[in-house]
Order: C-alpha cells, then structure tokens, then sequence
C-alpha cells in the first residue's frame, strides 16, 4: 500500500510540475513574448533553434516560441472554457437527474445516449458547418458536446450518495432539495468531478488541436498549436522544428493534465 | 432473445434519431440551398424552380420522410458542389475510410493485447514501470502529431514510404495497404496504449480475487494462473473499451486522412464542410454515426455472449 501511495505521488508530482511550468508560460506569453509573434522578417527564415529563437523561426521568419505562447493561451483559453461550460451544465442536469430521478431521468438519459453515439469530432464538425468555424464557436460547439459526459458521471455519483445516512439525516433536519444537492452532495463528489475535469480538459485540447489542425477550428490571425503544425507540415523536412516544437507541446498538455488525474487514482479515461 | 429483441427496437430508434438530427440540424442553416447551388446571379424564377426540383417547398415533415425513404434506397441526393450524385462521391471514398479503419483496429488487437499481458505480467518489476511511463506518454500523443512524426522520420528520413504519394485499390491492393500501414498505425498507437492501460489494470485486479488465491494454494504456476484463469476475467471489461475504440478509430481517421493525403470520407468530410456543400456532409455523418451505432450494438451482443453473467441482467 505503502509502495502504491508512493507512485501515485510521483505521478501527481510531475503531472503538477509538467502543467504549472506550461500554465506559467502561457500567463508570461500574456504579457510578454521574445518576439512579436506575427512579425515576419525575410532575413531569418527557418532557422534552426538557437538561442536568438529557442525554437527557430518559420517560413515567414516568425519566431516560433513566441507563437507557441500565444497558440498555448489560445489552446488554453479554449480548453478551460469547454471545460467550465461543460462541467457547470453537466453537473446541474446530473445532480438533478441523479437526484429525482423519475421520468425527466429517463428522457434526458435517452437523448444522453443517442449523443454519446457521434464520436465527438464529428459531432463538433457538424456544429461548425452550421455555425462556422472560428474560437467562439469551438468553444460553443464542444462546450455543448462536453455536456453529457460530465452529467453521466455526476448522475452516477449523485445515485450513489443519496442513499447515503448523510443525506437522510440532512433531509430529517429540514434541508431542501437544492440544498442537499449543492451544499451536502456536490462536495462529496468532488474528487470524481476533478477526475472528470482534467480529462474533458485533456478531450478539449485534442479536439480543438484536431480540428485547428484541419483548418476549420481557430482561425487566423489568432494562433493555435494545431493550426501552427499544418502549417509546418509542408516544411517537414526542411524545417522539422517548425512541426516538433508545437506538436511537442500540445503532448506535454495533455500528459500533464493525463499524469495528475492518475496521480489522484481517477477512473474516467 | 427477448433482450436482443428490445436491443435491435433500441438501436432502431437511434438510428432513427440519428437521421433526424442530421437532416434537422442542415434545415435550420441559415441560407437558401438553392441560392447556395446557383449563385448571386440566379433570377427569382430560376430560384422558384429549382426549389420546386429540390422539394423544398414541401412541409419538413414530408421533406424528412421522403429523404429518409430516399437515404434508403442509396439515394443521398445530389453534392451541391461537385454537381453530382452523392452515392457516387461516397462510393470512392469509403473503401479507403473502411479499409484505414479495419487495419487500424487490427493494429489496435495486436498491439495492445499482447502488451497489456506482458506489463501486468511484469507490473512489479523495474522494467514494467518503465514500460508503464512510456505508455502513459505514449497516451498523451494526439494521433495527427503522431502521424506527422511518423512521416519524418519513415517517410522522409527512412524512406520507407514516400508520403503523399496515396497509391489507389483499383491500381494495388498491396501497394494501397502497404500505404495504410503508417496512417494506421498514427490511429493505433495511442488507442492501444489506452487499451494497454485498461487491461494492465483490469488484470491486476483480478489478480487480488480470491479464486486466484485458491488456484495458486493448488500449486499453478504463475504463467498457468495468469493465461488460464486470469485472463479469461480480465478480458470482459476490455472488450467495451474495444468496442468504444472503434468508434474512436474512425473519427481519428477524418483527421489522419488529413496528415496522409488518403481520398478517404475524412477529407472529404472537411473539404464539404469548407465548400459548405451540405448534402455530403449530411450523408458522411450518417454515414459514420449509423456505423458507429451498429458496431456498438455488435460489440454489446459479444459482450453478453462473452459474460454469462450478465445475459439476464434487465438492459
């Protein structure tokens, strides 16, 4: 038990170190990059990483590790506004299903189900040829897609505690219903939230790398991790720094969210 | 039997469900399809008729009856764009979608289960925990970066494949799968890395139950205890993951057919959503929701065939 403990630490740890080091360049990319990082120069295209440009430049000479800042807070910005959009709706209509239970459970069960059944790519695709593409509407489209995981295990969770001496024992003292719900319940269920968080988080940044990739998520001028490695594919050979250096860390992203939520022994993969 | 009756009614209806969420959601579009298909230049008449000719002047409900009896029939209507018949587009692309998807699943078996066996295996030794790292980074690993990777250094450092150089069924059979190998392989890696996890894990709580206490109190070894009696258990929870991963399969290929340049229903997916040509669109993801659908009530019909104990469990 005592070796099992230990590991779970080591990965938490390094889960923490790897997304605080990326979070604390993407608040310094806020404020501060090298480099403008729309500013072309035709003097110093593709060079190699050195330590004018950490990561080299472009085929426009645009300094790549600026870009990356910025692509990083847009994948991010996008990532925690799915995230919150999803868990906020998906624990309302979770705790509520879950709790009463009856025939509202059922229905938006169904309809949970019918939804679980479009890979979430496409569902996100067929958002965007209707509403068209750009970050708001990413944000939307996954924001909305993000929903019925997050409700299928809040419902799961809140079928399980509400049996619990706990919540009679609120309800014998004269708790109300929303009460019991938010205020008893939720804090319960927290560590399965968290877990559910940190891999809509990890979901949200594939999918939104995916489909900028793809040309039809963040589009120009604002910058995207995603859209940054199509780009470069056409100078992979040349310029193979220009793909590694943005692909490199939309990994180390996801890894670190992946490594916390092992790290707290979560289940929801 | 009577189960698998009310599963076939279950699957009807979201097929059902399906095909009217797909023809709602390109109804509430704002625009006129038929000013899409003519152009700014079209007269109020030409307008008129065409809408006539595309029945878009009928109600909804007719309109959605008679697309689905259509849908059917092999009748997806007619691509906006390429000002043909949407059967025709979808019957080139989808061998190479099918065929991307089937070996990348095949990839999937033979990667991850043979893996998943030998780190649960050695789950306590310093190689396994390495092994355990590597994959969980692996994991980590969006499947078109991982193709992208793939090409550099196979494709343009190794030369064993020349990227972009799609090479077609109807020329090669075993040039076009020698082509899929390294697209499969960008969708397999990290879903067998997943699957891995699940059954390392799965295996490892078997291990705790008490029947493998008594098989090794009888005197098995562990090799016995781990492929006779373990693995039979663990390998119930693996094949819904198995099964969700199909799925997964075939939405990583609309994004890996992108990185290899495969004619596949992926691109054409996006170039549609790009010439915003909605009767492909429509189609595709019908096309690939339904598929999904009917792979997943398979997968629950092995599952239930698989674990007895679940057979009469009320669905």
């Amino acid at each position: 038990m005592g070796k099992s403990m230990k590991k779970k630490n080591t990965a938490l740890a390094s889960g923490l170190i790897i997304s605080s080091v990326l979070a604390a360049a993407m608040i310094i990319g806020i404020f501060y990059t090298p480099y403008d990082p729309d500013r072309m120069n035709g003097a110093e295209k593709f060079m190699a990483p050195c330590l004018q440009h950490l990561m080299g430049t472009d085929n426009f000479g645009r300094d790549i590790f600026s870009r990356v800042l910025e692509g990083l807070k847009t994948t991010f910005f996008v990532a925690v506004c799915v995230t919150a959009t999803g868990s906020f709706f998906g624990v309302l209509l979770g705790a509520v299903t879950g709790y009463f239970g009856g025939i509202l459970d059922e229905i938006l069960m169904r309809m949970n189900d019918a939804l679980a059944a479009f890979p979430s790519i496409l569902l996100a695709l067929v958002f965007i040829s209707i509403l068209g593409s750009g970050k708001y509407n990413i944000i939307l489209a996954l924001g909305i897609i993000f929903i019925p995981s997050f409700a299928r295990i809040v419902r799961g969770e809140f079928i399980r505690q509400k049996e619990l001496d706990y919540v009679k024992s609120a309800r014998l003292q004269g708790a109300g219903a929303f009460r019991i719900m938010f205020v008893h319940i939720l804090p319960n269920i927290l560590p399965a939230l968290l877990s559910a968080v940190t891999v809509g988080f990890n979901n949200a940044v594939l999918a939104e790398a995916g489909m900028s990739y793809l040309g039809i998520g963040v589009q120009p001028p604002d910058a995207s991790l995603g859209y940054m490695l199509s780009e470069a594919q056409g100078y992979l050979f040349s310029a193979p720094w220009y793909a590694l250096c943005p692909g490199i860390v939309i990994i180390l992203l996801i890894l670190g969210f992946s490594l916390i939520n092992e790290g707290m022994g979560g289940q929801h993969a | 039997m009577k189960k698998i009756g009310k599963k076939v009614i279950t699957l009807i209806i979201t097929l059902l469900l399906i095909s009217f969420t797909a023809f709602l959601a390109f109804q509430i579009i704002p625009g006129d399809p038929a000013a899409a298909v003519l152009g700014i230049d079209a007269t109020e008449q030409q307008l008129a008729a065409l809408r006539r000719e595309m029945g878009l002047d009928r109600p909804l409900a007719v309109r959605y009856i008679s697309w689905v009896w259509d849908f059917a029939h092999g009748d997806l209507g007619q691509s906006y764009h390429y000002r043909t018949a949407v059967s025709g587009l979808l019957a080139g692309k989808l061998p190479v979608t099918l065929a991307l998807t089937a070996l990348s699943f095949v990839f999937i078996l033979a990667i991850s289960i043979p893996l998943g066996i030998v780190m649960a295996r050695f789950a306590d030794t310093r190689l396994g925990k390495a092994m355990n790292v590597g994959n969980q980074t692996l994991m980590s690993i969006p499947s078109f970066f991982l193709g992208v990777l793939l090409i550099l250094v196979f494709g343009l450092i190794l030369k064993w494949f020349t990227p972009g150089e799609y090479i077609s069924y109807t020329e090669s059979v075993t040039g076009f799968l020698g082509y899929l190998i390294a697209p499969a392989m960008a969708i397999a890696i990290p879903k067998s890395a997943m699957v891995i996890k699940f059954l390392r894990s799965s295996v490892l709580e078997q291990r705790r139950s008490d029947y493998v206490r008594t098989a090794y109190s009888k005197g098995n070894t562990d090799n016995r205890v781990l492929f006779v009696h373990v693995l039979k258990n663990a390998c119930i929870p693996v094949i819904t993951i198995l099964g969700m991963m199909i799925a997964d399969t075939m939405a990583g290929s609309i994004v890996v057919e992108q990185v290899f340049n495969l004619p596949g229903l992926g691109r054409l997916l996006v170039s549609s959503i790009g010439n915003r040509d909605y009767p492909v669109v429509q189609a595709i993801i019908v096309y690939i929701a339904s598929a999904v659908v009917i792979v997943n009530f398979i997968v629950d019909i092995i599952y239930r065939i698989a674990d007895p104990r679940i057979r009469d469990v009320s669905l």
